[in-house]
């Protein structure tokens, strides 16, 4: 599919389920020229120079944080660390008197990540800045789909048609959400599986397939998307132990042979191996997990850029 | 201090009249109704042609804030609000700083209401003490100090023997408990509807049924106790459906729902406005629906406010933060009148006067929502063609209205409490030659003086 489109329609990216289908193939197309970059051995362009962006991670990560601090080194940005941490957020500082410090300083981006859903779109409506939405809540993480979708495309040349199943706890993660409106968007068939007690609340209206099996989820599929169990959760009301989780929803390499031929085996990270998945699998030949981490990278450059393009060539 | 209100259209539903009256209020109190009364010297008179002249509209559920939380509201500045409601008497919750569950908290809000008070306040008090759940609070002093029903709002009564013995209690001294119907298990730590919604917003639900459960235990409490109970606040389908069962069965249960329930659905919570954000929470379309066929059926007695102020620095959090509470008092009638009587047709205006005042003095057993001979002199003259559209700034000392910056169909004109104009509109009743000339001033600007004074 060629872009119809040379830009974003917004200022920010605060989730999918405001983009086109257009506007998700225009980022994609975008990575993969970003995608070269990093494999050159001087890996660095300047088309952020003289911009300064603010990563403002309100809830701890590591992987995405590290993941958007490259980008923005990769494009030349200035860029800027804040934590919750030992900061002003611990002195009882509201995340709008936090924001409107930063925005004193002149970011032209900021890339949140906060436990709140809303939060990115409560800045993207007080501040200038571009806003990007890195994980608020359970409620969206959209590069995290781009990347996802980024390497679906890249392994498979295509989105439209894949068969993609979705196992874990959906009800919690931000990952799924975005996922689901990016794969139905870009006519993908979802589905999506779980215990009811990981499952949330008439998701069935997303436009997805709802089973409670892990065997029929995987029956056929083209791609697999593990999610991260949150060790917290059991022995609570979630589900009674690991264990039983493991038994019923554990990917396995056997269990695995019901997916279709070249299955794509996928984990935003980070893995709790032995719990969601088994290391056979997660270390196996099916797995891109590691691609997802690289191509991460070049989508979040592609993200950054084209938010950046829009004001500059406004400028 | 004697008035006559000339040329309305009079609606009493408690008497069954609706028809053009003038009416005369002596002393305080509803003196005589009839066609052409003469006015006279120390008679001020009210035009209201092509007003409807109600019974004063009473609120059976208020946060007033006052003692404790003045920063967001008082007992003075939330009945200002309320006579710029149209109404003349508010039913004052029992969650404050501290609580209302001793005698000198009810006999502190009387004080301060009779000193700075626009309208008429009765208190309800707490059922337990501290509204900690675990011990009945002195109802009976509570009772005779001037509380005029038990809850424990915002807090449901978990403990079902404690529900149980406060029921029985009450029933001795002929008040009702007002019930915040919540599984708090079940709604664990929400903050919206669970539906769809709640997951394309990746937030945490209650459900319908944390509602529901625990209105049809309270059902089955008030069926072994014989007392009155008073459903606050309904907003689920189950709900409504549990009260129809007690109907049915006989029992002395009543119910009420709140403006915001009947407009709005959590659909609008996409916005992540805070403003949005109460408890029980906006719920789907469905519960909607079921929420209107019960005010057609009858099923629902009265619409309370449920008038939760809340300071725009609480509220300007994220959406999971900020505390659950709407305003409402200000915003009611021209809510209602707009979507019931206007946009849906769920109802007739007499109705909906029947659900704001007649129903609500009935429920609680209050003087007022009445004006026949005797009673309180006070009244709401209501502008069913005005529109009334609500700036981001209210008489309450709160603005968490989800209506702010919005225009309804109606209009309180002018408000009177015991013979004493407490509120009266810009562009008054007179007609529009007198209008034009006050036409540049701030709505309300009158009353807001009056009041002052």
């Amino acid at each position: 599919m060629r872009p119809q489109t040379s830009s974003l329609r917004s200022k920010d990216l605060l989730g999918i389920e405001p983009l086109d289908p257009e506007e998700i193939t225009l980022i994609l197309d975008t990575a993969e020229g970003f995608k070269e970059v990093s494999e050159r051995s001087i890996k660095k362009v300047p088309a952020l120079r003289g911009q300064l962006v603010i990563n403002l991670f309100m809830e701890a990560s590591t992987r995405t944080r590290v993941s958007f601090e490259i980008a923005e080194k990769r494009l030349s940005a200035d860029t800027l660390n804040f934590a919750a941490s030992g900061s002003s957020v611990e002195k009882g500082e509201t995340l709008i008197d936090t924001a409107r410090n930063l925005m004193a300083m002149h970011p032209d981006m900021i890339v949140i990540r906060h436990r709140h859903p809303g939060a990115p779109k409560m800045l993207a409506e007080l501040l200038p800045a571009s806003i990007v939405n890195a994980g608020d809540g359970s409620h969206e993480h959209p590069t995290q789909a781009l990347l996802d979708a980024f390497t679906i495309r890249e392994r498979l040349g295509r989105l439209s048609g894949v068969r993609v199943a979705i196992i874990g706890d959906i009800a919690h993660s931000r990952v799924v959400r975005s996922n689901i409106h990016l794969l139905t968007r870009m006519k993908a068939k979802v589905t999506l599986a779980a215990p009811p007690t990981l499952m949330p609340a008439a998701v069935e209206r997303m436009g997805v397939r709802v089973v409670h099996s892990l065997d029929q989820a995987l029956e056929g599929a083209d791609v697999v998307m593990m999610l991260r169990i949150q060790l917290e959760r059991q022995g609570k009301l979630s589900f009674p132990s690991l264990r039983e989780y493991f038994n019923t929803f554990g990917l396995t390499p056997e269990r695995l042979r019901l997916a279709k031929e070249g299955v794509l085996v996928m984990h935003p990270g980070p893995m709790n191996r032995g719990v969601e998945i088994s290391s056979d699998v997660a270390d196996g030949p099916y797995s891109v997990i590691l691609d997802q981490v690289t191509n991460g990278v070049a989508v979040r450059m592609a993200v950054l850029y084209l938010l950046a393009g829009g004001r500059l060539a406004e400028a | 201090m004697n008035l006559l209100i000339r040329n309305g259209r009079v609606i009493d539903p408690g008497q069954g009249i609706d028809e053009a009256l003038d009416l005369l209020i002596e002393d305080g109190v509803v003196a005589k109704s009839g066609r052409e009364l003469k006015g006279g010297k120390g008679i001020e008179t009210i035009d209201a042609r092509g007003m409807v002249v109600a019974p004063g509209l009473i609120d059976l559920h208020t946060h007033l804030r006052e003692p404790g939380q003045e920063h967001k509201e008082t007992i003075g500045s939330g009945t200002r609000a309320a006579v710029a409601g149209g109404f003349t008497a508010v039913c004052a919750m029992a969650n404050t700083i501290p609580p209302n569950d001793e005698r000198a908290v009810t006999e502190m809000i009387l004080a301060e209401a009779a000193r700075n008070g626009a309208c008429r306040v009765y208190p309800v008090g707490a059922v337990s003490k501290g509204l900690a759940g675990e011990a009945l609070a002195e109802l009976a002093d509570l009772r005779s100090a001037g509380c005029v029903a038990f809850s424990d709002d915002g807090r449901p009564v978990s403990n079902a023997l404690l529900m149980r013995r406060a029921m029985e209690y009450a029933r001795m001294l002929g008040a009702p408990i007002v019930a915040h119907e919540q599984d708090l298990d079940l709604s664990d730590d929400g903050v919206m509807h669970e539906g769809f919604v709640s997951t394309l917003l990746g937030m945490k639900g209650m459900p319908a049924a944390a509602e529901e459960s625990m209105a049809v235990r309270d059902v089955v409490l008030a069926a072994l106790t014989g007392a009155h109970l008073h459903l606050a606040h309904l907003s689920t389908r189950g709900a409504l459906e549990a009260v129809r069962r007690a109907r049915r069965e006989g029992l002395r249960v009543t119910c009420e729902a709140t403006p915001h329930h009947i407009a709005l659905t959590d659909d609008t919570v996409r916005s992540y406005d805070t403003n949005l954000k109460m408890n029980p929470p906006l719920r789907s379309d469905e519960h909607r629906e079921a929420l209107l066929a019960a005010i057609a059926d009858g099923t629902v007695d009265v619409i309370a406010t449920d008038h939760a102020p809340h300071h725009p620095d609480e509220k300007n959090v994220e959406f999971d933060l900020a505390p659950f509470g709407v305003i409402g008092l200000e915003t009611a009638f021209p809510v209602c009148h707009d979507v019931l009587v206007v946009r849906t047709r769920t109802i007739g205006l007499p109705r909906l006067i029947e659900l704001m005042s007649t129903a609500p003095a009935k429920t609680f057993g209050l003087p007022g929502g009445t004006l026949k001979r005797g009673s309180p002199g006070d009244v709401a003259i209501l502008d069913p063609k005005g529109e009334t559209r609500f700036g981001t700034s209210f008489r309450s000392r709160s603005r968490n209205s989800p209506f702010a910056g919005e225009a309804f169909r109606g209009r309180i004109a002018a408000t009177i409490v015991g013979g004493v104009v407490r509120w009266r509109a810009e562009a008054p009743e007179g007609g529009r030659a007198e209008g034009a000339k006050k036409r540049s001033r701030p709505a309300g600007r009158n009353g807001e003086k009056r009041n002052r004074r």
